[in-house]
């Protein structure tokens, strides 16, 4: 294996080796996960600002009592669609963005454990949603909020396609977070770059590693839900039919089992993504690494025992309530570790009042109240009060906008720059974070007194003399300041891709090993695999480390494309993985299941056959054996081999 | 009694806001309770709401005080942090441990003071959710039992036990001034228990999402004295009498011929139909299409002709009738009281 330093390697050789060809064939067929990270952003940006037009054209309806804008059903749609999008469209696969774009990068990688897999759980997204908002075309979208409650979302009381539109495209979705998943836990432990033990892995990733288990096993409960649904509505079964044996609380509990460790799945990431951060600004390592790793695992864990308390108010056993209760009291404590350890880094540190900076912090004092609000309705009885109220509205978007979409925004300008290689504007950020924090908070705030002045959730108008006109006005105009900063953002990085400052290679002077490779990283990321023997590599000369990472010197791992496979807990190397060239078959896959997955819609059955034959078909050209031409097959390395 | 629902009116003041206020005199607010469930949460809440803002503001002045004094220092260099473990431990997972633990403990003596009623030796009232009115049947009243819609009489200071299911999707009951929610589901009956401590009107809604008409599926909680209560019985018992001029009597014939009494029944003649509310004695209540309108002849006369543009997706067909066709309904349904 050839030990070279990074000017002596052979740049143009990993270049013709990792880059896609341009052009329609390479677009379809790329499995870099760079490329695939950016798309999933723009993607998940994109729902994220259809959401967001869902949400404006509800806040114009809900302005004043009574109001005649649109319809009843159109409301219905605007809300459920409104939920599903942030929820399955944007909060999670944004993150999944990140994690994409930066993991091989954060851990000295040249790609994902699959990247074809990377690329099929990419298109399946994006088929998904594309399913899911070709309702709005035959005017049919979903209308049973994204929480989709039987027996109201049963046939017998919706019977058009948009709750057929709803169990298949999740069902569809569940495969695309299922197999990015799998992907994300194999590269924690199998491809971090030699020396990068358990202990060193750069913060962020935890919370991606600890919600993947929890994708692989909460989707399974929706999946199931979804597909009981659809055969209530479809093939006349009784699952959900309390006439005929069903009980519609199985609907309620299936999909909370599922409901609940979500609302983790698309917020540890972020917390993740905050902790990255916020030691960078404060020029300090972040303190208790150690507590915050458990903290993420321990909140996750915990998010499979709390699903019951969203339904205090069904009539169940006040103990096994009470037990809930408990367990949703017990999951903050975790949420106390990492904002006291948070503040612990920025007291103890001198932090630079970057934009990114900014999103942080007031990301944190989001999350509190969010906690807060959430510990209140964890109490059974006052939750009998505030359950299905617009309380529950507010801490909702609390949770989601405070601990999701914030920290996400931070993240956008602290990684676009290594992203396009140009750096958004100091002082447009500044407006951007100001306009969306004060907009968000003179938006939402209000909706907990709309709750306590007893407003219900889900209403398309309400009437005048109930106190509700003022908090609710404010409440939209609140929200439109937001969607202002949405749109200044927009600006700020339209403006950023021709006038941006060149961002070099570490703009912020941070830690991690992707501010060591240019912006943007050349396809192969890294000229030669770094060895790393700290948790802070670009820092540790300063921080008086005692190992020393290598940086500018490495394997060239140039006969083709190929990265380390190293060993689960301390990363030492074990082999030389021969990583797949791109390929047809994650979007021909894709495209398969698309065809399968309308088929069922419109019943059409030739075009479900159809699309299954395609599938089948797919997969054994996908697992067809390759001619390996390279000469570097999967080999066996000898321990320590990359330190030789 | 009286004290009880200032103390509650004054927390739901100050939480408002000061700007806000002002417009929260009519609103079912959940903080000014009118009974003792709705009491009993209503303090659990102020002691939640109350940690729930002090701890807010204590981590929020922490996080200040971290900012402000962090960035009187200059020194931008990289260092090696000192600890924190102290931080975590304390202020991560000592202090919230404790405060939770009180909280739960609040929470679950609420819970058990609100269970420990008797339930069995309380006057029973069933309401039933349909899409999307109520309907309320008092089982105990002497006679007949009496069957009403979209309002629920209750005697002020008694408690009574509702027994709750749904006739078709899930529906959820709230008079937030009187008592928290509790679903109503298909194939399960759920009971709860309410009291209202002072003769009044109360607002009701359903919390559920319920579909197309969700929003305008509300109803009245009338709270009244023991004696209005035996009065108001004993007229809802009452089968409807048979109208006596010639107008009415020209209604009820559209009634029974027109679509109205597929749906509606009204006692002692011959409409019979179950899908729509019981207009046995609608004029003596207070709304129509579930508090969606004052009981008054313009919107009455309104609702018959034009449900679907008020209500639209509600059970309730437009109905185009002559004028004089039209005319005569109202005079016949003017005497159902």
């Amino acid at each position: 294996m050839a030990i070279v330093t990074d000017l002596e390697a052979p740049t143009d050789l990993l270049r013709d080796i990792w880059e896609t060809p341009r052009g329609l064939l390479g677009t379809l067929s790329s499995v870099d996960h760079k490329t695939i990270g950016k798309r999933y952003l723009v993607t998940a940006f994109v729902f994220f600002l259809l959401g967001g037009l869902e949400a404006a054209a509800m806040r114009a309806q809900l302005a004043q009592s009574g109001e005649h804008l649109m319809s009843p059903e159109a409301y219905n749609q605007l809300f459920t669609m409104h939920g599903v999008t942030m929820i399955f469209l944007f909060a999670s696969p944004v993150l999944s963005g990140f994690s994409n774009y930066l993991w091989p990068l954060l851990i000295g990688s040249r790609d994902m454990a699959y990247p074809r897999v990377n690329a099929l759980s990419y298109w399946t997204f994006l088929m998904s949603g594309i399913f899911l908002y070709s309702s709005f075309l035959v005017g049919q979208a979903p209308d049973g909020g994204w929480f989709a409650y039987v027996p109201m979302t049963e046939r017998a009381f919706s019977p058009g396609l948009n709750m057929d539109f709803y169990a298949l495209g999740l069902i569809f979705l569940g495969i695309s977070t299922t197999v990015g998943a799998v992907n994300f836990i194999t590269t924690f432990f199998k491809l971090r770059a030699p020396g990068m033990s358990i202990n060193r892995v750069p913060i962020m990733m935890w919370g991606t590693l600890t919600t993947s288990f929890s994708v692989v096993f909460a989707v399974p409960a929706l999946t199931v839900a979804c597909i009981m649904l659809f055969f209530d509505r479809r093939f006349g079964m009784h699952f959900f039919d309390a006439a005929r044996g069903g009980h519609p609380m199985l609907w309620q509990h299936l999909f909370w089992m599922f409901g609940h460790p979500w609302v983790y799945i698309v917020v540890l990431p972020a917390i993740g993504l905050a902790s990255e951060i916020i030691p960078t600004f404060c020029r300090r390592p972040l303190a208790g690494y150690t507590f915050v790793v458990l903290s993420t695992i321990a909140t996750a864990l915990l998010g499979f025992g709390v699903w019951v308390h969203h339904m205090f108010a069904t009539g169940l056993p006040q103990l096994s309530a009470d037990f809930f209760s408990a367990s949703s009291m017990v999951i903050s404590i975790a949420s106390g570790v990492s904002i006291a350890a948070w503040i612990a880094t920025i007291w103890q540190g001198r932090p630079k009042f970057k934009t990114p900076f900014l999103f942080m912090a007031g990301f944190i004092i989001l999350f509190v109240i969010g906690g807060v609000s959430g510990v209140m309705t964890a109490s059974v009885p006052f939750d009998w009060q505030l359950t299905d109220s617009y309380f529950v509205v507010a801490h909702l978007h609390y949770v989601l906008i405070g601990i999701n979409v914030f920290p996400v925004f931070g993240a956008l300008y602290y990684w676009l720059p290594k992203i396009t290689g140009r750096m958004l504007s100091e002082r447009l950020g500044r407006w951007v974070f100001w306009t969306m924090f004060v907009g968000f908070n003179l938006g939402f705030f209000p909706m907990h007194i709309a709750g306590i002045l007893g407003m219900p959730r889900r209403i398309y108008t309400y009437q005048s003399g109930l106190g509700w006109d003022s908090v609710n006005l404010v409440t939209t105009l609140g929200a439109y300041v937001f969607a202002v900063g949405v749109l200044l953002f927009i600006v700020d990085f339209l403006r950023s891709l021709r006038h941006g400052e060149p961002a070099g290679c570490n703009p912020w002077d941070a830690a991690t090993l992707e501010w060591s490779t240019s912006s943007p990283p050349p396809p192969y990321n890294f000229a030669v695999m770094p060895t790393v023997r700290s948790p802070y590599p670009l820092w540790e000369a300063r921080l008086g480390e005692q190992g020393q990472s290598q940086l500018d010197r490495g394997a060239l791992l140039g006969s083709g494309r190929e990265t380390f496979g190293t060993s689960a807990l301390d990363s030492d190397p074990e082999e030389v993985l021969r990583m797949p060239d791109d390929s047809l078959w994650p979007v021909l896959l894709s495209l398969s299941l698309l065809g399968f997955f309308y088929g069922m819609l419109t019943s059409a059955w030739w075009l479900a056959i159809l699309g299954v034959a395609a599938l089948i078909i797919t997969l054994v050209g996908w697992l067809w054996p390759t001619d390996i031409t390279s000469p570097s097959p999967p080999r066996r390395i000898a321990r320590r081999g990359a330190e030789a | 009694m009286k004290r009880r629902g200032g103390i509650g009116r004054t927390c739901a003041e100050s939480l408002a806001l000061a700007a806000l206020s002002a417009s929260c005199a009519g609103a079912p607010s959940i903080f000014s309770s009118a009974g003792s469930a709705a009491h009993r949460i209503g303090v659990l809440g102020w002691i939640l709401t109350s940690i729930a803002i002090a701890v807010t503001v204590i981590v929020a002045a922490v996080l200040l005080g971290a900012l402000v004094r962090s960035r009187a220092g200059q020194g931008e260099e990289v260092q090696r942090a000192r600890g924190g473990v102290r931080w975590i431990v304390i202020g991560g997972v000592i202090a919230p441990a404790v405060i939770l633990v009180a909280a739960f403990l609040f929470s679950v003596l609420t819970q058990s003071a609100l269970a420990d009623s008797p339930l069995r030796t309380m006057p029973t009232v069933q309401v039933i959710g349909h899409r999307w009115w109520w309907e309320v049947r008092y089982p105990d009243a002497p006679g007949q039992p009496v069957v009403s819609a979209n309002e629920l009489h209750v005697v002020a200071g008694r408690r009574v036990r509702l027994e709750l299911t749904s006739a078709d999707v899930i529906h959820s009951f709230w008079v937030p001034r009187l008592a928290g929610k509790t679903d109503l589901i298909p194939g399960q009956h759920n009971t709860m228990w309410m009291e209202a401590d002072r003769p009044g009107t109360f607002w009701g809604e359903c919390a559920e999402y319920c579909g197309v008409q969700h929003a305008h599926m509300n109803l009245v909680v009338v709270a009244e004295t023991p004696e209005q209560h035996d009065a108001w019985l004993a007229a809802q018992n009452a089968v409807a009498n048979a109208p006596t001029d010639s107008v009415a009597k020209r209604g009820q014939i559209v009634f029974e011929r027109a679509a109205c009494a597929s749906c509606h029944t009204v006692r002692g003649s011959k409409a019979q139909g179950r899908i729509g509310p019981d207009l046995t004695h609608l004029e003596s209540r207070r709304t129509i299409a579930a508090g969606t309108f004052p009981n008054t002849r313009g919107n009455l006369a309104g609702w018959i002709a034009n449900a679907q543009t008020l209500k639209p997706g509600s059970g309730m067909p437009t109905i185009a009738l002559p004028a004089a066709d039209s005319r005569a309904l109202l005079a016949y349904l003017e005497t159902l009281r």
